[in-house]
């Protein structure tokens, strides 16, 4: 047992060195609770829903998903709207199929099985249309950024006006946690900028909180069940662990060796 | 092998025996004399088996939904992550395995390291487990390249770059390394087909590791030879099995943990952005297993010596056989050596940390100390120590510094248990 503890000693080293690592930019993240962590970590179906309203009023316009598809808001652990829901959603794009018998390219509604649909064609249009800087696809963003969701709250949250001296090009902006502190988005968010439907007041805390939930469903969509299952792999192996435990004992009473 | 010579009862098995003797193999296999003193630190062998059939297994479904090239590599990652039916856990089970095989690896041979496990008759066992351990690095390495993210592509462009270092043809190498003039395509390509090939050489060489470790036998704690099957010794089953399948199942414990609650505390971050060769990423960093070479790489100041001081750091354990003069196996015996063991494990930590820092300032000279210990620690330290150090006194066996002292009630016991 005491090595047991010697061995999970030095994995708590190695993660400590990691951490330090990634925390070499010293800022501190605002903080809230999420609900998707801890070891039952479930997500907020409303703050989905909501964040999901978020992306599309807001940030889709530049940024793509293009990971996701439109059946995913209707699976489970997801945001879960209802089947009819997703496929009204899914209807309300656009989507360039074909070609068709005449070999012609043409546009229809969306399905269930359509990816998100893209808001530019390609990464060259996205960067023509955003003076230069592309817009990342935020599919799996939380997980590509050191501070993961509340690197992104805060980033949501961080506008401010720039210390004096603080030389700003045009189509450049002031955040708080960006790193270098300059930005090429705008401040996206204001107080009431979408109504959502259960009349949760849209403020911009609330509004960054929900739509970074929603960008962490996007990229860890089966989260829910990972910690579903992560409990009852880890209680089965605890319960197997303390039998084997007990049986080894039984065998090595045989041999005066203490194990 | 001291095994008594083994016939199989029943008449199809002594057929079959006769023409490819597999039972007399598993025969040997479950009585294989073990000495009883092993403590859990022993445990990690057979964890590492462990730990490679399971990066084999996960290996292979991941292969099968995978596609090798640069424009889809990325993609078809992220399909696996979230259309293929449970390709989430297999994929973080693969991803963090390695970390939990390195883990495993590093406790395995600073085991071997503290009880002097790869002194004579055991040089070969060593040896091939040097190999084994280049041969993970290389296919670590390589699999981080798979999922074609920033960290992928960077790494892969700075670790295949080291070669430009060699003199003469060392551009010459990279090109026929990348195959083409930079990290592309064809390097993907070229890596999956090698981490897809590495694991069952390594397989093949962990086989002659057991072969060549069932001639002289485990070492043990006290490092002393011992005679087999003898008093000292249980067979392998159930005594070791069952041992080694307990502090399995803890081991699993830590990586369920990791697998299911925090899958990618151990990777990168940007190795979520997509490989792109026009943006570098502030810091390129390894996966934290390598980092206290990486850290003796950036040490030094030429390029061409970095490259040779890694790569004798990972060489020089080879040699360590004989490097280490004194006779006495276990550090148990060695007040000396016990306390430099414990600071070239510090060194080695301190190593992986200035690796993962930034090379400059502080670091850099922590770095350059480090890794002047860590020569030292080998050339100097350990050839003197074994002219030098008063041991303490060995005992004949195992059961000596039990029945020696005080009457023990385990002993007892066993006498007991032995007239039964």
């Amino acid at each position: 047992m005491k090595n047991f503890f010697r061995i999970l000693f030095l994995v708590i080293i190695i993660i400590g060195f990691q951490h330090q690592t990634n925390a070499a930019e010293k800022i501190e993240y605002l903080k809230t609770d999420w609900s998707f962590k801890g070891l039952f970590g479930k997500f907020d179906r409303a703050a989905l829903q909501r964040g999901y309203q978020v992306y599309t009023e807001v940030c889709a316009s530049c940024h793509s998903m293009k990971y996701l598809s439109y059946r995913n808001l209707a699976e489970k652990g997801g945001p879960e709207f209802s089947e009819e829901q997703a496929k009204a959603i899914a209807a309300s794009f656009e989507v360039k199929d074909g070609p068709n018998a005449d070999g012609e390219m043409f546009i229809r509604p969306g399905k269930l099985s359509d990816k998100f649909v893209m808001p530019y064609e390609n990464v060259k249009a996205a960067q023509a249309a955003n003076g230069g800087a592309y817009p990342p696809d935020m599919s799996v963003l939380v997980k590509a950024r050191g501070g993961g969701v509340d690197y992104i709250y805060s980033l949501l949250q961080g506008y401010e006006d720039p210390p004096a001296g603080f030389n700003l090009d045009d189509g450049v902006y002031y955040n708080k946690y960006m790193y270098g502190n300059k930005i090429k988005m705008a401040n996206q968010l204001s107080d009431g900028l979408v109504e959502y439907s259960d009349r949760t007041i849209a403020s911009v805390e609330q509004m960054s909180k929900d739509v970074t939930t929603f960008l962490m469903w996007a990229a860890e969509p089966h989260l829910e069940a990972r910690h579903q299952m992560g409990f009852k792999a880890i209680v089965y192996l605890i319960i197997l662990t303390t039998l084997v435990y007990f049986s080894m004992k039984r065998i090595w009473s045989r041999v005066e060796t203490e194990v | 092998m001291s095994d008594h010579e083994y016939t199989p009862k029943s008449k199809v098995g002594k057929w079959f025996n006769d023409r490819l003797p597999l039972l007399t193999l598993a025969n040997h296999l479950t009585d294989y004399p073990t000495p009883k003193n092993l403590n859990y630190w022993w445990t990690f062998g057979g964890i590492l088996t462990f730990c490679l059939i399971t990066q084999i297994v996960t290996g292979l479904v991941l292969a099968m939904h995978y596609i090798a090239h640069a424009d889809m590599a990325f993609d078809s990652v992220e399909h696996i992550m979230r259309d293929v039916n449970y390709g989430w856990l297999i994929r973080y089970i693969h991803a963090n395995g390695a970390s939990m095989f390195f883990l495993a690896v590093y406790i395995h041979i600073f085991r071997s390291l503290f009880y002097g496990s790869y002194k004579s008759p055991r040089e070969i066992i060593w040896i091939i487990g040097i190999i084994i351990y280049l041969l993970m690095m290389a296919a670590a390495f390589m699999g981080y390249v798979l999922p074609w993210g920033q960290m992928s592509f960077w790494g892969a462009t700075v670790i295949t770059n080291l070669f430009s270092a060699i003199p003469l043809v060392g551009e010459g190498i990279v090109t026929w390394l990348w195959g083409g003039y930079s990290v592309d395509n064809p390097t993907l390509t070229r890596f999956f087909t090698l981490h897809y090939l590495i694991p069952f050489l390594i397989l093949g060489l962990v086989v002659l590791h057991i072969w060549a470790l069932h001639v002289p036998g485990n070492n043990n704690p006290v490092g002393i030879d011992i005679k087999k099957p003898s008093k000292d010794t249980v067979p392998f089953h159930p005594y070791i099995v069952i041992k080694d399948g307990f502090a399995l199942l803890m081991f699993m414990i830590v990586f369920a943990f990791f697998v299911f609650y925090t899958p990618n505390i151990l990777g990168h971050a940007d190795n979520y952005i997509e490989a792109d060769p026009l943006v570098t990423p502030a810091h390129i960093v390894p996966e934290w297993y390598l980092l206290p070479f990486y850290a003796i790489l950036r040490s030094v100041p030429d390029k061409l010596l970095g490259v040779i001081a890694m790569l004798s750091a990972i060489l020089i354990l080879a040699a360590l056989p004989w490097l280490d003069t004194s006779k006495i196996r276990s550090a148990v015996f060695r007040p000396l050596y016990r306390q430099f063991y414990w600071i070239l494990v510090a060194d080695v930590l301190i190593l992986g940390y200035v690796g993962a820092m930034p090379a400059e300032g502080l670091y850099l000279l922590i770095a350059r100390v480090a890794t002047a210990y860590y020569f030292l620690h080998f050339l100097v330290v350990l050839p003197i120590l074994g002219f030098k150090e008063k041991t303490l006194p060995i005992p004949l066996s195992i059961t000596e510094p039990i029945l020696g002292g005080s009457p023990n009630l385990a002993t007892v016991k066993n006498k007991e248990s032995l007239n039964k």
